[in-house]
Parts: structure tokens; sequence; C-alpha cells
């Protein structure tokens, strides 16, 4: 049985996003790690269109032209611009252990796609088994904000969650009601200002963009 | 004409925080603060009567949905934000007067408090699960800059820890959303219905049980972190004690009831798509277990604190789980004394912390060791505290006692197990910060007096009325919350 080419796209896509999500978790340049953002923004834009297109679903072309817009241009020059401003353009990073971490998650991803299992059998959409891949970059997402010391990373971290939901959203499902992907879409942007507005409150306290300052709040 | 008083309702708020955002820095701006949510308390009264008037209604093509339990909920955050922004007045002030905050900052506080206030009456009255989500994420960023408003490093921490935790946990709420809207999708169809709360709940029986269990499971854990359940509360002790106290008022008596109300949303739709499957009470088993859990961390933590917001903050966690914990168990009973407990615990909950704010700003600490004699300076804020700690622990006659009783009551009967560590926490909760409260009241004191008279009268409001839902719970009251219970499948 052949699949119609927009599938084997919208497939491929998929497995590209997640690949951008594993290099990520392991890039230790922070300029790098925003371009890579905008990269996975400019996937997630692309599948969106292929389904727009495949399935003829007229708002989703709003939604891929949103995300090009807003994740692909807007968020990643917010981001720049804050970098420049801050003077930490050629920050480093220094994880540790890239390869433990890159294990837990290839972990996460065989667990997402069990879980998403039974319920990608139960699709009939053109795009199913595409949530366990939505779900494993959101959690990888989530691993990468779990183990960096740093702001910024932490920051992007975030929006790349929003991708691998966003993800879900329009390639699992055909896309929300525009309403709420319009609400989603402002909630981040006004979530990426409120964050630059931290970065310079934070270090104007910490002297330095490094979280691993903050440990004065605890339970003892 | 429901849309001609929701609309009141929305825009009361949103006028205050645009009026705000331009005159934030005049020095009438706390005045307008409080006439603007005088505004929102009337719009919430008139629709609430109309609600019970004449039932559950949608408004604006459906987008909006008012029913007797989130129209309780609506009253009650019109009502507690509005008594807030009174006591804000005085407390601001005298903050200025210490040089703690600046007149910017202020701007800041007022037209992010209407600013708040609006996106939680969006997630009360939202029938789109969707806008339900955005709302609650507005919520988190309209009050992160107040968090962090003192920019101390402490502060900052905490509002960091804000910001990441709750933007953690609501993207799993989204994913739960997007869930849900899979299953739901294929019975309405595409488009815009399928994410309508009516429409959900008129064809929840055909909804995919599996779906629905994974969606549930990631709403709340979702929603569930901005609850301040166990283990997802960390940010909720740090919030609390960091960002100024007006502010501790509202997060703790207002935004946890309005993610609780997500979930109870949630919870009403799983319940129809498992009603004929073995795991009939998956959900309310999940929120019971999570509900036990909260309880009895939060009172084990409660004993180790030594700043007096954070403990009140874990005071939060406890009752919130019991709240949870009574909305798992169902059944009417259950879930009518989890709306009055919701009920009582913001009333209380927030005078506390308006005593607690007055306190604080006397002894010009906020650790409990150095804390003395309030009642020798002033007795209306040593009283004030006694009272509103007496009826936080559930003393009779205040209503607190009451919900909590009718809980552990319908515990005993349904989960027997479950009497003895309700008990047990409710146990340790009650020495933990009675002992400490006691000694700030009385005894010698080291306390100074304040440039401004202290606004103690919502502090005694609301005791009063708890003290009046202990005492005699009007008919009309009464039969309000049933029917709400009724709703939400009790």
């Amino acid at each position: 049985m052949t699949m119609p080419y927009s599938i084997q796209i919208i497939n491929l896509l998929a497995s590209l996003l997640l690949l951008i999500a594993f290099a990520m978790l392991s890039q230790r340049r922070i300029l790098s790690l925003i371009n890579l953002f905008a990269w996975q923004g400019l996937v997630l834009s692309l599948s969106t269109f292929v389904v727009a297109y495949s399935t003829g679903q007229h708002h989703l072309y709003y939604s891929a032209a949103l995300t090009l817009l807003l994740k692909v241009l807007v968020l990643p020059w917010l981001l720049h611009r804050l970098m420049r401003k801050l003077n930490v353009r050629w920050d480093v990073e220094t994880l540790i252990n890239i390869p433990a971490t890159m294990l837990v998650g290839i972990g996460l991803v065989i667990f997402s796609f069990n879980l998403a299992a039974p319920i990608s059998q139960l699709s009939e959409s053109i795009t199913r088994g595409l949530i366990g891949i939505a779900l494993a970059s959101v959690l990888l997402s989530m691993l990468m904000m779990l183990t960096r010391r740093k702001a910024i990373p932490q920051v992007v971290g975030f929006l790349a969650m929003e991708n691998g939901l966003f993800f879900a959203a329009t390639s699992a499902t055909h896309g929300m009601p525009m309403v709420v992907e319009l609400g989603i879409a402002l909630d981040v942007l006004v979530a990426t200002f409120i964050f630059g507005i931290f970065f310079f409150q934070i270090r104007e306290t910490f002297d330095s963009l490094d979280i691993s300052n903050m440990e004065k709040l605890k339970d003892d | 004409m429901i849309d001609l008083e929701l609309m009141a309702l929305l825009l009361a708020p949103l006028t205050g925080g645009l009026l705000l955002a331009a005159f934030g820095s005049r020095s009438w701006a706390a005045e307008l603060n409080s006439a603007m949510s005088f505004c929102t308390l009337i719009a919430a009264v008139v629709l609430t009567i109309r609600v019970i008037d004449s039932g559950p209604q949608v408004a604006f093509s459906e987008e909006f949905f008012i029913d007797q339990f989130n129209v309780f909920l609506v009253a009650l955050t019109a009502f507690v934000a509005f008594t807030t922004s009174l006591f804000s007045r005085p407390y601001m002030r005298i903050e200025q007067h210490h040089g703690k905050l600046t007149i910017p900052m202020l701007h800041l506080y007022y037209s992010m408090y209407q600013l708040f206030t609006l996106a939680m009456l969006v997630a009360l009255t939202s029938n789109n699960m969707g806008i339900i989500w955005v709302a609650m994420e507005a919520a988190t960023l309209t009050t992160v800059l107040l968090v962090s408003l003192y920019r101390t490093p402490s502060s900052i921490e905490a509002a960091w820890k804000y910001f990441i935790l709750c933007g953690v946990g609501i993207a799993l709420a989204l994913f739960g959303t997007i869930l849900l809207y899979f299953a739901a999708e294929r019975v309405l169809g595409e488009g815009g219905t399928a994410l309508l709360w009516t429409h959900l709940n008129q064809v929840k029986a055909g909804l995919e049980p599996t779906v629905l269990k994974l969606a549930f499971v990631f709403l709340l854990v979702g929603y569930g972190t901005k609850i301040g359940l166990v283990p997802l509360h960390s940010w909720l002790p740090d919030a609390h004690a960091e960002g100024p106290t007006p502010v501790s008022a509202v997060l703790s008596g207002l935004l946890l009831n309005v993610a609780l109300c997500a979930v109870m949303r949630s919870k009403v739709l799983v319940d129809g798509a498992l009603g004929s499957t073995a795991s009939r009470h998956f959900a309310g088993n999940l929120m019971m277990g999570f509900g036990l859990l909260s309880v009895v961390v939060a009172a084990l933590f409660l004993s180790r604190q030594k700043d007096i917001k954070r403990m009140f903050a874990y005071s939060s966690i406890e009752h919130m789980g019991l709240v949870t914990f009574a909305f798992g168990m169902g059944g009417p009973v259950a879930t009518f004394a989890a709306m009055l407990h919701m009920t009582v615990h913001s009333l209380t909950k927030s005078a506390i912390f308006f005593a607690v704010g007055h306190a604080v700003q006397k002894a010009g600490t906020q650790q409990m060791e150095n804390i003395r004699g309030m009642m020798q300076i002033s007795p209306t804020v040593g009283w004030g505290l006694m009272l509103g700690t007496l009826a936080i622990l559930g003393m009779p006659p205040f209503g607190v006692f009451a919900s909590e009783f009718l809980i552990i009551t319908t515990a005993m009967h349904d989960y027997p197990w479950t009497t003895p560590i309700l008990l047990i926490a409710l146990g340790i909760a009650f020495a933990a910060i009675f002992g400490k409260v006691q000694p700030m009241v009385f005894g010698e004191t080291t306390a100074r007096r304040l440039p401004h008279q202290p606004a103690l009268i919502p502090v005694f409001a609301h005791l009063l009325l708890v003290l009046i839902l202990g005492l005699y719970m009007p008919r009309y009251l009464a039969d309000w919350y049933r029917q709400a219970a009724a709703l939400l499948g009790g």
C-alpha cells in the first residue's frame, strides 16, 4: 500500500521536528539554540501548511502563516535582540553528561509512543501516529528545561514545548478553533515579553543569567 | 439579556485595567482600583441573581456559559477582589511610605490587578475549554510580575519559579485539552463546537474513554500545578511569601479556586465518558489521591515554617487538597461540602492575609519569631489574626468547621480508611499553626505604629460571613449550592 505524498511529507516533517528537539537537547551554544528553535518553527509551519493543503481546511493556512510569522520571525528576532542587549551573544553553557541526557530522551520517546499507541489506533485522520511524536517533543523540551542552568535556554525550552503542543493541535487533530489558536499565540508572545523583562531583572539582581544562583528559597 | 450582564462583568475589569494602565501613577489610582472592582462586584451580583432565577444559560454565540456552579465562583471572585482592593489601598501606601515600593511599581500593580480579575472571570465563565486554558495562562502572566514587584533577589527567584513551573504545568493542561478536542472531533465533527463544554456535556457518553482518561491525567496534572496539589506545589509557598500581601490574598483565595473549577469541568466530561466502564471512578480516585497527599504533606510542612506568609501558603495547599479530595469522592453531600469549603476558605484565607499583611508591616519582618504581641499594639490586627486562625483551623462556630465536618463524615461513610489520615493531618495542622500564632498575638511587643490607618473592615467582614455560614446557612444559598452540586454530577 502506498501512502499519499502528503502523508509521507508530514511524517518526514514530524521526524525532523523530533530530530531538532534532540539537537536542542545537546546544543551548548545559546545562539545556535535559538536558530534551532527557528528551524523547528519552520518545520511546524510547513507541516501545518501540508495538512491544510491535503485536508482543504482553510483556517489552517492562517495557522501556518501565524506560525511562520511568530515562531520563525518574531520570537527568534526578539530573542536575538535580547541577547545583543544583554551582551550574552557568544555564551556557551557547560552541559553535564550529554550522553546520559540523550538516553533519558530516548526513554521519553519510547514512553510517549507507548502512551499514544491506543490513541493512534483510533484515529482515522491522515496524520495518525503523530500524537506520539508531538508528546515526545513536548517531553524532550521539558527535559531540556530541567537540564539547563541558564535563563535563556530555559525559555527556549519553554517555547519549544509550545511548538510540540502546536504540532499536536494542527497535525494530530486538524487544528483547534481559530479563536483558541489566536489566544494561545497571544499568550506565547506576551510570555516572551515578560521573560525578556525577567532577564533584565535577574541580571540586575544576580549579576548573571545563571539560574543556579537562585537557591535562597528552600524548605528546610 | 444575559449577554448584557456578562458583558458588564467582563468590561468592568477590562476598562479598569486600561484606565489604570493610563492613570495608575496618579494619587487617586487606589480609589479608582476599588471603584472598578466595585463595578465588577455589582455586575457579578446582577448576573448571579439572573442565573439563580432562570437557570444555566449560554451567551455570545455559546462562547460563554453560566450555571449555578461557576456563578457562585464568579460572585466569590468579584467579592474578594473588591475587598482586597479596599485592603490594598492603605497597605500599598504604607509599603510606599516604608520605601519598599515606588510609584511605577504601584502603577504596574493597579493595572495588573484589574487584568488579573478579568483573566479569572473569563476562565470561570468561558464555555470553550481552549479559552479556559488561554485565560488560565493569562492569569499567570498578569500575576508573575506582581510576585516580583519588590525586586528583591528572593522575590525574583519566586516569580521565576512560578513562571516556569506554572508554564510547564499549563503546557500539560494544553496537551490534555488537545486530546479532549481529538476525542470530541470524532463525535461533534470539526470546527468550533468541539471544544464547547455544553456540547461536550451533551455527548460525553459517546466520547472515547481511553482518550478521555489520558486527557484527564494531563488536565489534572496541568491545572493541578495551579491548584498547588502536592507534588506540583513547590512554586506556591514562594510566590505567596515573596509577593505583596494583596497578591498573596487573591492568589490563595481566588486563583486556586479558578484552576479547580477548570478541573471540575473536565471531571464531569470524563465521568460521563467512563460512566459505563469498569473504571467509572477513575477521575474521582485520581483527585482523591492527589487531594489526600496534599493534605498530609502540607500538614507536615506547616510546623517547619518560619515565615508567616509561607506558613499560611502551606495551609492553602492543605485546604485545596481537602477540597480536591471532597470533589473526588463525589456524591451530593461531598460536592456540596467542597463548594462550601471553597467559599469559606477563600473568605477566611484572604482575611488572614489582610491581618498578616498589617502585622508584618508593624513588626517589620515576616519571620514569626520576631512578630510578638500584636494584641498590645493593635487589638484589631491581633483579633483579626487570632479569629482568622481559629476559623481556618476549623473551630466551631465558623463555616470551615461545617464544611470540614461534612467532608469528614462523608469520608467516614464512603471511604472509612481515609478518615484517620485526614483527622491526624488536621490535628497536626492545628497544633502547628495555633502554636505559632498564639505568641504572635499575645505577649510583649516590639511593633511600631503605621503611617496610615490600616484597613481592617475587610478582615472582619470576611470573618463575619464565615461565622454566619457556620451558624446558619440561608435556605436559598443551600438550594443554590445543591443545584450546583447536582450539575457536577453529585
